[in-house]
């Protein structure tokens, strides 16, 4: 390997780094004295610039990624789905930064903005990584910059105990993933995605070892934790809520970007190592003689069932848990873990071409950029009023109707009402999943997921009741600082506008395919 | 040209939403002014278009990568709800000129809804019209749970979850429909030539059936529409019972019917007697029909028996669809038209005319205060109204129940046997709420007389005369001269039932 060549693909990561430590510079350096807004709006803008460098040098990776030395198979992964999911993180982190404005929770504003930077970075390895190792490397690096800034809020009980939950939590799903990515190195002797999948098809072809079984549920259990599936989403609810905004919105959009892009990777490397004159979906496993693994629902493969699993139980439960909410935070953490049901179906259904990985893709995006206009819009009611609660909500549209507004159109998209984005995320997904395999099996999974999304505009509603309807309980109106306003009606213009020329962002997506 | 009238929708809807508060006068001129164009472009639309069959108006990509195009068309039926959309917008605006809270955004959100209700009429590509479908559904719940009455913020949550779980049930379908034909469009035309399986069309009929028409009242799934009706302001309600249900019936026709018209065909074995989903559907209108007129019957507040009327008068409409006949059908569209302006004439009557001048709709408390004698314009104008719900010949209704019943005889004889009965329990609730509000002889309690005589109501206002005097033309001019629609209609039936939208 040559160290030239790595630092070619990592030139986006090397990028974010060197913007961090700027950050920590200026910040510890420069600006000690100054006011906590100044150093909030130097941070910041730096932190805006570096992922703006990030973006730029991307044309400059080396085409198609970092192979091994003497080997055609990748390590590092450039373009196609790579880049979408990368850029995507990068305007994403951009979006969380400007949410810091205007935020009083922390004064040490350049160590924020600088471990936000570094986490992003660790998400951009892993949308890279096809490698198991640097995948756990990425995944590391992302997920102790998320405990550092749940916690960031010293002031807050709340933000220790739900950092506290989290830590808990993410260090028993990382052991798991270890636990399992161990077994699979043991079953196929590589730690390379790519090898993996063909050693799996070679040595598995008479039905796959009850150690493979072992082995992708306990990966299963590890990605689950980060794209909060149902049973492993326990530490959502209480990390939305504890979170400084955002840190949360990060944890909301960010991580579950560079979460799906690894699934995408995992999904890609094995339809890739597959013989495209096989059926898809008997995938990790080459399962395809009459002896092998037994076929559950129609479709066959542990990972697609595990999935499919993980997704019916996070649909249903995120759902139906979210009804029962008093608080805006906790609402968006249970509708964060419906939303990742739905996109996790598309995941069990991939398909060889790239729809499955755009269809994510689109989702996570538009996701992320939605739920980062709700955490802002929900923080700033939060600054005025102390509280999350419902009643916060109260009257808003005659204290504030720009965000207001604002709220209208984020929460009608996330509860997929067309012409707004979310709504085509959705019908985008579905149909990708509809046209890898039209049995029954997905049939009734899209059906189950359709119904779900008719009991998610009730709870949506009833914060936009509260918003709209009823009469304010106080009055004096709800303030932000024009920059906040303006990012909002921003993020709700792209909702708008995203939805209406819902081919834009595909065609978009498409040309990073070109020449693959 | 008729594209216009949801873009200008839209556009006002826009204008109200962002304009400063504080001046409701201007919001009402400017709401009249675009419900008025959008009308008279329906007017020139609908008489541009006579005689001629489908004209595509626009018909661009708007998804290239999944074959989704934006293509709006018009075809005898949607002109002619079109029109009835225009009349119902106008008469809408002029029935809320009281309407003084929040004023600019409760006309912001009837635009929006009218130009949503424009565009599934015009939609000839399924999933643009899905997406307006689902536009309707937003405004209509603030409208309800903001300016609305009895329980409004109940009836508004059961309105919007019922729409939005008949419109999941049509995307279930739509998806279905997408993957399954393959082609990668979504358009009608190319849909209904797909030759879609019939075990597909056999599924996805009943479920496309049922998802519309839950809002078009469809019994046991018409809960929402008394409810709903009762608890919106007078233009909501004219609205839901006058263009919203109709939205549901013509989705049961063109998408259920006209997508999948197999699914329709015998099953092969039958259970007392029936035999298919056509069956099936047939059962339920009329349920729906006796159900709803014997529910209104019983009622004490005036406006749920208009609520429940509806109910009995959609029944109508669904089985004059599901006859598959060419009477049948005309009689069906008609009476979608025929029922958005008697139902639309009948809640303004009840909602603004009387409940805004004696804050009550309750029949006991009507009964002792004279209206016949104290509100003569509105006892007037509920005699006449009432008679046009009836059925009485020279009005709209007569004509369009005619044709249902006999599409009905032609497929079913019992069907006509059985909505025959609704029919009179139909002429004995009217005549029940007539004579209790109006024509009352209970003579008022000592304690209900007023001691310094009866205050005088407020004088009847302009817009509620022109507004009545406008749909009271409607209904005459086409229970006169049914051709006038007839003329467009049968056309675009007779296309539609012989598949193939060609």
């Amino acid at each position: 390997m040559n160290y030239a060549d790595l630092f070619r693909v990592t030139l986006p990561e090397t990028a974010l780094d060197i913007a961090a430590l700027l950050v920590l510079i200026l910040d510890l350096g420069l600006l000690r004295k100054a006011a906590l807004q100044t150093r909030i709006m130097a941070s910041v803008l730096i932190g805006v610039l570096g992922c703006s460098a990030a973006m730029l040098v991307m044309p400059y990776q080396a085409a198609g990624g970092l192979t091994y030395p003497g080997s055609p198979d990748l390590l590092l992964s450039a373009g196609g789905y790579t880049s979408i999911a990368q850029i995507g993180i990068l305007v994403l982190t951009v979006f969380t930064l400007f949410l810091l404005v205007g935020s009083d929770f922390t004064k040490h504003v350049g160590e924020f903005v600088a471990v936000v930077l570094m986490a992003a970075t660790g998400g951009l390895l892993i949308s890279a990584g096809q490698d198991l190792l640097v995948v756990f490397v990425g995944l590391e690096l992302l997920s102790l910059g998320l405990y550092i800034l749940t916690a960031f809020a010293k002031r807050s009980g709340k933000s220790a105990e739900s950092a506290m939950k989290y830590y808990l939590f993410g260090g028993m799903s990382a052991a798991f993933l270890l636990f399992g990515f161990s077994y699979l190195y043991g079953l196929t002797g590589s730690t390379n995605l790519h090898q993996i999948m063909r050693a799996l098809y070679s040595t598995t072809a008479n039905g796959a070892a009850p150690l493979l079984y072992v082995a992708l549920v306990m990966i299963a259990a590890g990605l689950g934790f980060k794209v909060a599936a149902v049973p492993f989403h326990l530490w959502a609810p209480d990390t939305y809520e504890g979170a400084p905004a955002p840190a949360a919105a990060f944890i909301a959009s960010v991580s579950k970007v560079a979460s799906f892009a690894l699934l995408i990777g995992v999904g890609t490397a094995a339809a890739h190592s597959l013989d495209p004159s096989k059926p898809m979906h008997v995938w990790i496993t080459a399962s395809l003689n009459p002896k092998g693994l037994p076929t559950y629902f129609g479709f066959s493969g542990p990972w697609s069932l595990i999935i499919a699993i993980l997704a019916v139980a996070s649909m249903v439960f995120g759902n139906l848990a979210a009804l029962a909410q008093d608080s805006v935070r906790r609402l968006l953490a249970y509708s964060a873990i419906a939303h990742a049901g739905y996109i996790l179906l598309a995941v069990a259904y991939f398909s060889r071409s790239n729809i499955s990985a755009n269809a994510i893709l689109y989702y996570i995006l538009t996701y992320g950029l939605t739920t980062i206009g709700a955490f802002g819009a929900v923080s700033l009611v939060e600054r005025i009023n102390g509280s999350d609660r419902m009643d916060a909500f109260l009257g808003l549209y005659r204290r504030n109707g720009v965000l207001a507004g604002v709220l209208l159109i984020l929460f009608l998209s996330l509860a997929g009402i067309p012409p707004l984005v979310g709504f085509w995320a959705k019908f985008n997904l579905f149909a990708a999943v509809l046209r890898v395999d039209r049995g029954v099996a997905p049939f009734a999974l899209v059906a189950i997921a359709v119904a779900m999304s008719a009991v998610s505009l009730y709870y949506y509603l009833q914060v936009l009741k509260r918003v709209f309807v009823m009469p304010p309980a106080e009055d004096g109106p709800v303030k932000g600082s024009p920059l906040t306003i303006g990012v909002l009606a921003l993020i709700t213009l792209a909702v708008v506008l995203l939805g209406c020329l819902p081919g834009l962002m595909q065609s978009w997506m498409a040309t990073f395919y070109a020449g693959m | 040209m008729l594209a216009w009238t949801i873009y200008i929708s839209f556009a006002g809807a826009l204008v109200l939403a962002l304009m400063p508060k504080g001046n409701p006068a201007l919001a009402r001129v400017i709401a009249l002014l675009v419900a008025a164009a959008g009308f008279a472009i329906a007017i020139a639309g609908f008489a541009a278009g006579a005689g001629q069959g489908r004209v595509t108006i626009i018909d661009v990509p708007w998804v290239p990568m999944m074959g989704i195009h934006y293509t709006l068309a018009a075809d005898g039926i949607s002109r002619v709800l079109v029109l009835l959309t225009g009349l119902a917008a106008v008469a809408g605006v002029l029935f809320s000129w009281n309407i003084n809270r929040r004023t600019n955004e409760f006309f912001a959100f009837f635009l929006a809804l009218i130009g949503g209700v424009y565009g599934v009429f015009l939609s000839f590509d399924l999933f643009l019209l899905f997406v307006f479908y689902e536009i309707a559904i937003v405004p209509k719940y603030f409208l309800i749970a903001i300016w609305g009455s009895t329980r409004r913020e109940y009836a508004a949550m059961k309105l919007a979850l019922y729409s939005f779980v008949g419109s999941a049930m049509v995307l279930v379908v739509l998806l279905a429909a997408y993957a399954t034909a393959g082609s990668h469009s979504t358009g009608l035309v190319n849909l209904a030539n797909a030759n879609l399986p019939v075990s597909f069309q056999m599924w996805a009929f009943p479920v496309a059936f049922i998802g519309f028409g839950i809002l078009a009242g469809l019994w046991p799934f018409h809960t929402w529409a008394p409810t709903g009706h009762v608890a919106a302001p007078t233009a909501a309600s004219m609205l839901l019972a006058g263009v919203v249900m109709k939205l549901g019936a013509y989705g049961c026709l063109r998408v259920a019917i006209g997508l999948f018209p197999h699914g329709l065909d015998p099953w092969g074995w039958s259970f007392w007697g029936i035999g298919s989903w056509r069956d099936v559907f047939a059962l339920l209108a009329v349920i729906g029909i006796i159900y709803g007129a014997l529910v209104a019957l019983a009622q004490t507040d005036f406006k749920f028996v208009i609520g429940y009327s509806s109910v009995s008068h959609m029944g109508f409409v669904l089985l004059g669809l599901v006859t598959l006949t060419q009477v049948g059908v005309d009689g069906a569209v008609l009476q979608m038209f025929s029922h958005g302006v008697i139902a639309g004439l009948l809640f303004a009557i009840v909602g603004r005319i009387v409940y805004e001048r004696t804050h009550t709709r309750q029949f006991g408390e009507l009964e002792g205060m004279y209206l016949g004698r104290r509100l003569p314009f509105a006892a007037w104008a509920f005699v006449i109204a009432g008679v046009a719900s009836m059925g009485l010949p020279g009005f709209s209704g007569f004509v369009a129940e005619l044709q249902v019943l006999m599409g009905a005889w032609i497929a079913k004889p019992w069907w006509t046997a059985a909505s025959g009965i609704g029919i009179v329990i139909g002429v004995a609730y009217t005549w029940r709420a007539l004579q209790k509000a109006f024509f009352s002889d209970r003579l008022p309690r000592p304690d209900e007389h007023p001691k310094e005589g009866w205050p005088k109501f407020e004088a009847i206002t302009w817009p509620e005369v022109t507004a009545t005097c406008l749909l009271f033309a409607a209904t005459l001019i086409v229970g006169i001269y049914p051709s006038i629609l007839l003329n467009s209609i049968e056309p675009a039936v007779k296309a539609l039932l012989a598949g193939g939208m060609q």
